[in-house]
């Protein structure tokens, strides 16, 4: 028997019919959207584009209506949420909540904190943040030190959360942190509390990256007092509530679709009868991305069956990031262009947003080094 | 690898037999050019050569994909049989309505280099057939050969029993398979070529082999993938096993997402496969997608897989005794048959290319 399965993705007629109406959406909604901007990927930030999905019943789409969801199953979920991908929406005002946070309170949240903010997120005006790295951890996320105190009618906090993606736009951050213990407690010890942004106390600053672009933040916790239901879950839980968040995280369609642009403006640049040589490397690219796509599909049916797929997740994460990176290296083989952000070439500018956003796509999520450490624990050897 | 493809009561069965009878011995045998009489004889009492066709013509009646399953086992213990090659070959027979002959059966490649289509002419009620196959699986030990001929525009399946070529060059792979090139020139009575089923002519032919082949690297690179991490567990080195060490386990990683990536590639061209063979297929020469993904993504990570796996092995891996080498040696013979990673990454291209930028994305949601 192989070591990792990677059962056949389930398949349905129902999921085209939905793939054709996104298709029109999009087609309308992002038909003034020039490349460069698709090349934005999930980082793309539109409040209106998002409320407009929430209104068409396309974001939160598998949760209880009770809670303003659809109802949906999950891989039509996928359909929707790769379309908006590999046409390059804006979708990062309600992304983060969609995939992570807002099915972190279904399952973990008070009633109070599901009815009052997952309809919000549902329509698409509600943003969250997640609070995971800090200065000193990174991928050993067991390090953290920003802390909760329980004090009395609540929670203090103290610590500082970095590489906040969009806490300046959210209104709510997952904050992960040390209830108990200290850090020789590892794992021991750590909570989630749902963090409203607008409490006092809490200091927002941007951290430009590589390209000059604005998505990242440091978030300071300085004395910040949280009501006692900010807590998610049970003390103590923070570590296995995000362990199995993680095969949610790693195997989606925005795991090899980052540098979908890129690829589409390559094709443009070839146009329709490539040299031989080009028509190589890029149907090569073609494959795999075939084959990415129908192993994180045969993931996300395990993870509708309600199976945790951690291992296969990661394989899929890894295997993706090397295709999103790959793309740029050889897009500029192929193609006589300078990168360059503001070209009037839109090639020259997608391959330059690309270029320098690629060393986040192995490091985003669990970095390759990590999720091969994973793998091989899956392969028994650690 | 899919449920449905390996967990069947056939699949179980076929494997504890490969399981059991390709020992050291049979592959070393194979590997200097005996024909594995024994093995073979086994393996078509179990009635797997004919897993493929319907069940009044002598199948399982099993699901295309379930049977498919059973190249994959093969290629998981370097079986030095044409297995798949007799699977497709029944399969071709019985679907244009020809005998199939007992024996090990194979089926001509019909874009092997130097290829040229043979000639097929009507002759009285019957055929006469000309030319030369090149790169034939076992021709020199089939009972008998299928090949794609055109005649008057149509496709035609013809097959040629054993005697009526000759051999006019005995090659092999580099893992010890016969690849033999074939030469013919004879007349042909009536009920041995027949009009091909629609759909299939050379090019869905060629995508068929490239199945085979790829879904038999996939069991292959699965197995290269479990001798090495094996290895690594046992081997110990400054005091501890290779697998403890952080920069192995980078490694084995890697030849893990190669297998994931190789299994998942093979299971999508199985099910392609399954369409073409049912008539149901896209529009050629592009052919099916998934199989030229498939073909492109095994044969990339066979080398990739190959390339770690002996590393991971060091010297012992490297010798003659070892059995890694009959995966490994067929992982890179298999990538460059029926068309290697270059010649079907192109088809991908120029279907990109014809689909163009805004046509991209929906050609591979429909892959």
């Amino acid at each position: 028997m192989p070591r990792i399965a990677f059962p056949p993705p389930p398949a349905s007629d129902a999921t085209e019919a939905l793939r054709a109406e996104v298709r029109d959406f999009l087609r309308t909604e992002l038909a003034d959207r020039p490349p460069r901007r698709r090349a934005d990927s999930w980082n793309g930030f539109d409040r209106d584009f998002s409320r407009r999905m929430g209104a068409r019943g396309w974001i939160a789409m598998t949760w209880p209506k009770r809670y303003g969801g659809h109802e949906r199953g999950a891989l039509e979920r996928y359909v929707v949420l790769e379309e908006m991908l590999a046409a390059g929406a804006p979708v990062a005002a309600h992304w983060i909540a969609d995939r992570q946070s807002g099915p972190l309170l279904l399952r973990n949240g008070t009633e109070e904190q599901r009815a009052t903010i997952l309809p919000r997120i549902a329509s698409g005006d509600c943003t969250f943040c997640i609070g995971m790295s800090e200065p000193d951890s990174g991928s050993d996320l067991a390090a953290v030190r920003t802390r909760a105190v329980p004090v009395e009618g609540g929670w203090l906090v103290n610590g500082t959360k970095l590489w906040t993606t969009y806490a300046h736009e959210a209104q709510y951050m997952i904050l992960f942190c040390r209830t108990d213990g200290g850090t020789e407690d590892r794992q021991g010890g750590t909570s989630q509390l749902l963090v409203d942004l607008s409490t006092p106390g809490i200091t927002i600053r941007p951290v430009l990256d590589l390209s000059g672009a604005h998505h990242f933040n440091e978030v300071v916790f300085e004395d910040v007092v949280l009501p006692a239901d900010a807590l998610i879950g049970r003390r103590g839980d923070g570590w296995n509530q995000v362990m199995s968040e993680l095969a949610f995280e790693r195997s989606g369609p925005e795991r090899f679709l980052s540098s979908m642009a890129l690829l589409t403006e390559l094709v443009r640049a070839l146009g329709p009868e490539p040299s031989g040589h080009a028509a190589i490397a890029v149907g090569r690219l073609v494959g795999h991305l075939i084959v990415l796509r129908r192993l994180s599909r045969s993931v996300a049916g395990m993870l509708d069956k309600g199976e945790n797929p951690t291992l296969q997740a990661s394989l899929v994460k890894d295997l993706g990031a090397l295709f999103e990176q790959e793309i740029p290296e050889i897009a500029r083989q192929l193609v006589e262009a300078e990168p360059d952000l503001d070209s009037t070439r839109e090639f020259s500018a997608v391959l330059a947003h690309t270029v320098m956003n690629a060393p986040a796509f192995s490091l985003r999520g669990g970095t390759r080094e990590i999720l091969r450490g994973i793998i091989a624990r899956g392969l028994g050897l650690r | 690898m899919t449920d449905s493809m390996t967990d069947g009561i056939l699949a179980d069965t076929a494997r504890r037999l490969l399981a059991d009878r390709v020992t050291p011995d049979v592959l070393r045998l194979a590997d200097e050019g005996h024909w594995p009489a024994e093995l073979w004889a086994a393996v078509e009492e179990m009635g797997l050569p004919l897993a493929l066709v319907p069940e009044e013509a002598g199948g399982f009646g099993l699901g295309m994909v379930e049977a498919l399953g059973l190249v994959r086992i093969a290629g998981s213990f370097a079986a030095p049989l044409p297995l798949a090659d007799s699977m497709l070959a029944a399969w071709l027979l019985a679907g244009a309505g020809l005998e199939v002959p007992a024996g090990p059966l194979t089926a001509a490649p019909p874009k092997a280099a130097g290829s040229d289509a043979p000639s097929l002419t009507r002759d009285g009620d019957g055929w006469r057939l000309s030319g030369t196959a090149r790169r034939v699986p076992w021709g020199r030990d089939a009972a008998a050969v299928v090949l794609v001929a055109e005649q008057n525009g149509r496709s035609h399946l013809v097959r040629l029993d054993a005697g009526e070529w000759r051999v006019a060059e005995a090659g092999r792979n580099i893992a010890g398979e016969p690849r033999d090139d074939l030469r013919f020139d004879l007349a042909l009575p009536a009920g041995r070529v027949a009009p091909a089923p629609t759909g299939l002519d050379a090019d869905s032919l060629h995508a068929m082999g490239a199945t085979l082949r790829s879904l038999a690297m996939a069991g292959a690179v699965e197995r290269v993938l479990d001798l090495t991490v094996q290895y690594a567990g046992e081997r110990v080195q400054f005091g501890r096993p290779l697998g403890k060490f952080q920069a192995v386990q980078q490694n084995l990683a890697v030849l893990a997402g190669q297998a994931a990536a190789a299994g998942a590639a093979a299971d999508g061209a199985a099910e392609a496969f399954a369409e073409l063979a049912a008539g149901g297929a896209r529009p050629l020469p592009t052919g099916p997608l998934p199989i030229a993904a498939a073909k492109m993504r095994c044969g990339e990570a066979a080398g990739i897989a190959c390339s770690i796996a002996h590393q991971m092995h060091g010297a012992i891996g490297f010798t003659h005794e070892h059995v890694l080498h009959h995966l490994t040696r067929r992982l890179w013979s298999w990538r460059d048959e029926y068309g290697n990673d270059a010649s079907w990454a192109r088809q991908l291209g120029q279907a990109a290319a014809a689909a163009g930028a805004d046509g991209l994305w929906p050609l591979v949601t429909a892959a």
